[in-house]
C-alpha cells in the first residue's frame, strides 16, 4: 500500500500554548481515517496543517510524496512561495465546519471557481460540476444562493466544491458539527458515498457511529499528542488507554 | 393556575394585588376575538401639532414675496448657472471615481504585510484626514510658489521635471484637491468593509487554492462592497458638498456662480440660494436612487428574497388594483431573487 500522508513530528504551539507536540502519522492512499479527541486536543489544527492553513513550527507534512508547504533549503526547511502553496492546496480538498461557500456567488458559481481560478475552461468547469451537483443530490439547486439552502445541502455544496478540484486527499474538518440532528445523515451519507472510490478521506468529527462503520483507522489525539490509534473495534470497543476509555465513556 | 403560580412568586410583605377580573366577564368568549393594538393618544396630538406648525412655514412659502419664486424660475436654468452644475458635477464625479480606485489601492496597502506600505498609507491617511480640505485646496494653488517645478528623478541621477503651473490647470489643482481628502476617506471605507468580510471566506479560498487576485476580486471585494457602498455613498454626498469650496480657489462651481451672481444683484440673493438649494437635493436624490440599485446588486445572495424595487412595487399595486376581485391569487408574495 501506497501512503497518501506521512506527517512526521508535527509541532506548534501559539504564544507558549503547545497545539501540537510531535505528532507522527501515515494515512494509507484510498482509506478513510477518522480523528476523535476532545476539543482543545489539537485535531483540528492536525488536520489544518495537512493543507498548510496551518504552518507547522517543526516537523513535516508530506501529500503523495511533496513537502507540503515547504522546500529544503540547505539543512532546514524553508517556507514555498504563495504560488507553490496555492498549488498544492488544489490538490487537497478541504471541507469546514461551517461551509464557508461564497453567499454571493450561486450554488454552480461556487463550485467552478477554483476550477477556473486553476486554468480549468469554463464550459469543462460547468460540466464537471454539474455532474458533481448530481452525485450530492442537488442538481435542482445550481442557481440559488448558498443561504436560500439547508445547513446539511450546504454541506453537500461545499463537499462539491471541494471534489470539483479533483483532490487526491480530502479534509474534513467536523463537517456535521454545525448541522441540525435530522441534517446530519444526509451529509455522512455523501461522505460514506465517497469511501472506498480511490481518494483518500481523513475525517475530524464526533460521531462515533460514523467512525466505526465508515473508518478503516481511528486516531484519538489528546494534548497534541496521538494517544492510541488502530481499526474502529480496537480504538473504539478496546481501548487500551485510560484517556481513551474516559474520552469515549464521556461521549457516549 | 395564574393565581396559584403569582401568589407562590409573590414575596411575602410585599403585598401584590391579586390578579382580579371584573365580575362577569366572558373570557372564553373575548378568546375568539382578535387582539386590539395599544392606542397611542399622545402621538396623535404631536403629529397634528408638527402638522400645523409645517402648514404654517409652507404658507410663507407662497404669502411672503422675500422668497421671490418667479425669480428662482429665471435663475434655475440660466446659462451661468448650468456652467457652474457642469463643473460642480465634473469636480464631483472625477474626484469620487478617482478616490474609490485610489483609496482600495491605499486600503491595500495598509492591510499588506509590508511595514513599509503600511505605515505609508497610514502616514498619507493621517495627514489628509487631518487637514481641512480648504486649507489642502489654497495649498495646491499656491503650490508654484512653493515647487515652481516638480519632477521625479535618481537622487544625484538623471531628473524628469515639469513647470508646476503648467501641469495643474484650474479643474485639476481642484480635483485632485478634492480626491486627496477623499482617497484618504474612502480607503478607510474600504479597509473598513475588507475587515468585516468573514474570515472563513478567506480560508476557504485559500483552501481551494485560488490565487491572491481572484480571492481579492471575486471573493472579497463584492462582499465588502455590500458594506462600503452605503458609506461611499454618503462620502460623496460630502464630497458634492465639499465641492462647493473649489470657489476658493477661484473654480466657479454651482455655489461660486450663486455667489458671484448675488454680488451682482444683491436683490436677488433669496432666490439664487435658492436655486442652488434645489440643485444640490436633485444632485443628492440621482444620487441616492443610484445607490439603491447598487446596494440591491451586491445583497444578492444574503437576503432569501430581495424586496421588490419601487418601480417593481407601483407596477404591482395597480395590477392588484386591476384584479381587487380575485385577491387570493395577489402576485405579492412571487419571489424576487435577481
Amino acid at each position: 500500500m501506497s501512503l497518501a500522508v506521512e506527517i512526521h513530528n508535527a509541532t506548534k504551539s501559539y504564544g507558549d500554548r503547545t497545539v501540537l507536540r510531535g505528532i507522527d502519522l501515515t494515512v494509507e492512499q484510498g482509506s478513510v481515517t477518522v480523528i476523535l479527541g476532545p476539543s482543545g486536543s489539537g485535531k483540528s489544527t492536525l488536520l489544518r496543517a495537512i493543507n498548510h492553513l496551518e504552518k507547522l513550527d517543526e516537523g513535516y507534512v508530506r501529500v503523495g510524496g511533496d513537502l507540503i508547504g515547504v522546500q529544503v533549503a540547505g539543512d532546514r526547511f524553508r517556507e514555498l512561495p504563495e504560488k507553490a502553496i496555492r498549488k498544492q492546496r488544489a490538490r487537497i480538498g478541504f471541507v469546514f465546519q461551517a461551509f464557508n461557500l461564497f453567499p454571493h456567488l450561486t450554488i454552480l458559481e461556487n463550485i467552478v471557481e477554483a476550477p477556473i481560478s486553476q486554468g480549468v475552461k469554463a464550459g469543462d468547469a460547468r460540466a464537471t460540476a454539474r455532474t458533481l451537483l448530481a452525485r450530492v443530490g442537488l442538481s435542482d439547486k445550481e442557481s440559488a444562493y448558498p443561504r436560500q439552502l439547508s445547513g446539511g445541502q450546504q454541506q453537500r455544496v461545499a463537499i462539491a466544491r471541494a471534489l470539483a478540484l479533483e483532490p487526491s486527499v480530502i479534509l474534513f474538518d467536523e463537517p456535521t458539527s454545525a448541522l441540525d440532528p435530522e441534517l446530519v445523515g444526509e451529509v455522512l451519507a455523501v461522505i460514506r458515498g465517497l469511501a472506498g472510490s480511490g481518494t483518500t478521506l481523513i475525517v475530524v468529527t464526533h460521531e462515533l457511529g460514523f467512525a466505526r462503520e465508515v473508518g478503516d483507522r481511528v486516531v484519538f489525539v489528546d494534548d497534541g499528542r496521538i494517544v492510541e490509534q488502530g481499526t474502529p473495534e480496537e480504538v473504539l470497543d478496546r481501548p487500551q488507554q485510560r484517556r481513551t476509555q474516559e474520552f469515549l465513556s464521556s461521549v457516549l | 393556575m395564574t393565581n396559584v403560580l403569582r401568589r407562590s412568586s409573590t414575596p411575602p410583605g410585599v403585598g401584590a394585588e391579586p390578579p382580579t377580573l371584573p365580575e362577569g366577564i366572558d373570557l372564553a368568549r373575548l378568546s375568539q376575538r382578535k387582539v386590539l393594538p395599544l392606542r397611542h393618544p399622545a402621538q396623535w396630538v404631536l403629529t397634528i401639532v408638527v402638522l400645523i406648525l409645517v402648514v404654517n412655514f409652507g404658507q410663507t412659502l407662497f404669502t411672503n414675496p422675500e422668497w421671490g419664486w418667479s425669480k428662482v424660475g429665471t435663475w434655475l436654468f440660466n446659462p451661468a448657472i448650468l456652467a457652474g452644475i457642469r463643473l460642480t458635477i465634473e469636480a464631483t464625479l472625477i474626484s469620487a471615481v478617482v478616490s474609490f480606485v485610489l483609496g482600495i489601492v491605499v486600503a491595500l496597502a495598509r492591510l499588506s504585510r509590508n511595514p513599509v506600505l503600511s505605515t505609508l498609507s497610514w502616514l498619507y491617511v493621517w495627514v489628509f484626514r487631518s487637514l481641512p480640505l480648504i486649507l489642502v485646496l489654497i495649498f495646491l494653488y499656491n503650490l508654484g510658489n512653493l515647487y515652481p517645478s516638480i519632477g521625479i528623478g535618481i537622487p544625484f541621477g538623471p531628473q524628469f521635471e515639469v513647470k508646476t503651473v503648467a501641469v495643474l490647470s484650474d479643474l485639476t489643482l481642484g480635483v485632485v484637491g478634492l480626491s486627496l481628502a477623499e482617497i484618504a476617506f474612502a480607503s478607510e471605507i474600504v479597509r473598513a468593509g475588507i475587515l468585516a468580510v468573514d474570515q472563513g471566506q478567506i480560508e476557504a479560498s485559500k483552501a481551494l487554492g485560488i490565487s491572491r487576485r481572484r480571492q481579492f476580486t471575486r471573493i472579497v471585494l463584492p462582499q465588502a462592497l455590500r458594506s462600503i457602498v452605503p458609506a461611499y455613498v454618503n462620502q460623496i454626498v460630502g464630497l458634492l458638498k465639499g465641492s462647493s469650496l473649489l470657489f476658493y480657489v477661484s473654480l466657479l462651481d454651482l455655489f461660486g456662480v450663486v455667489q458671484n451672481l448675488g454680488s451682482t444683484y444683491p436683490t436677488d440673493v433669496i432666490p439664487l440660494l435658492v436655486v442652488a438649494s434645489i440643485w444640490y437635493l436633485v444632485f443628492t436624490s440621482v444620487i441616492s436612487v443610484i445607490q439603491y440599485y447598487i446596494e440591491r446588486h451586491y445583497a444578492r445572495g444574503s437576503l432569501r428574497v430581495l424586496p421588490p424595487t419601487p418601480l417593481q412595487r407601483v407596477r404591482r399595486f395597480v395590477v392588484g388594483l386591476g384584479r381587487s376581485d380575485t385577491a387570493t391569487t395577489a402576485p405579492s408574495d412571487r419571489k424576487v431573487t435577481r
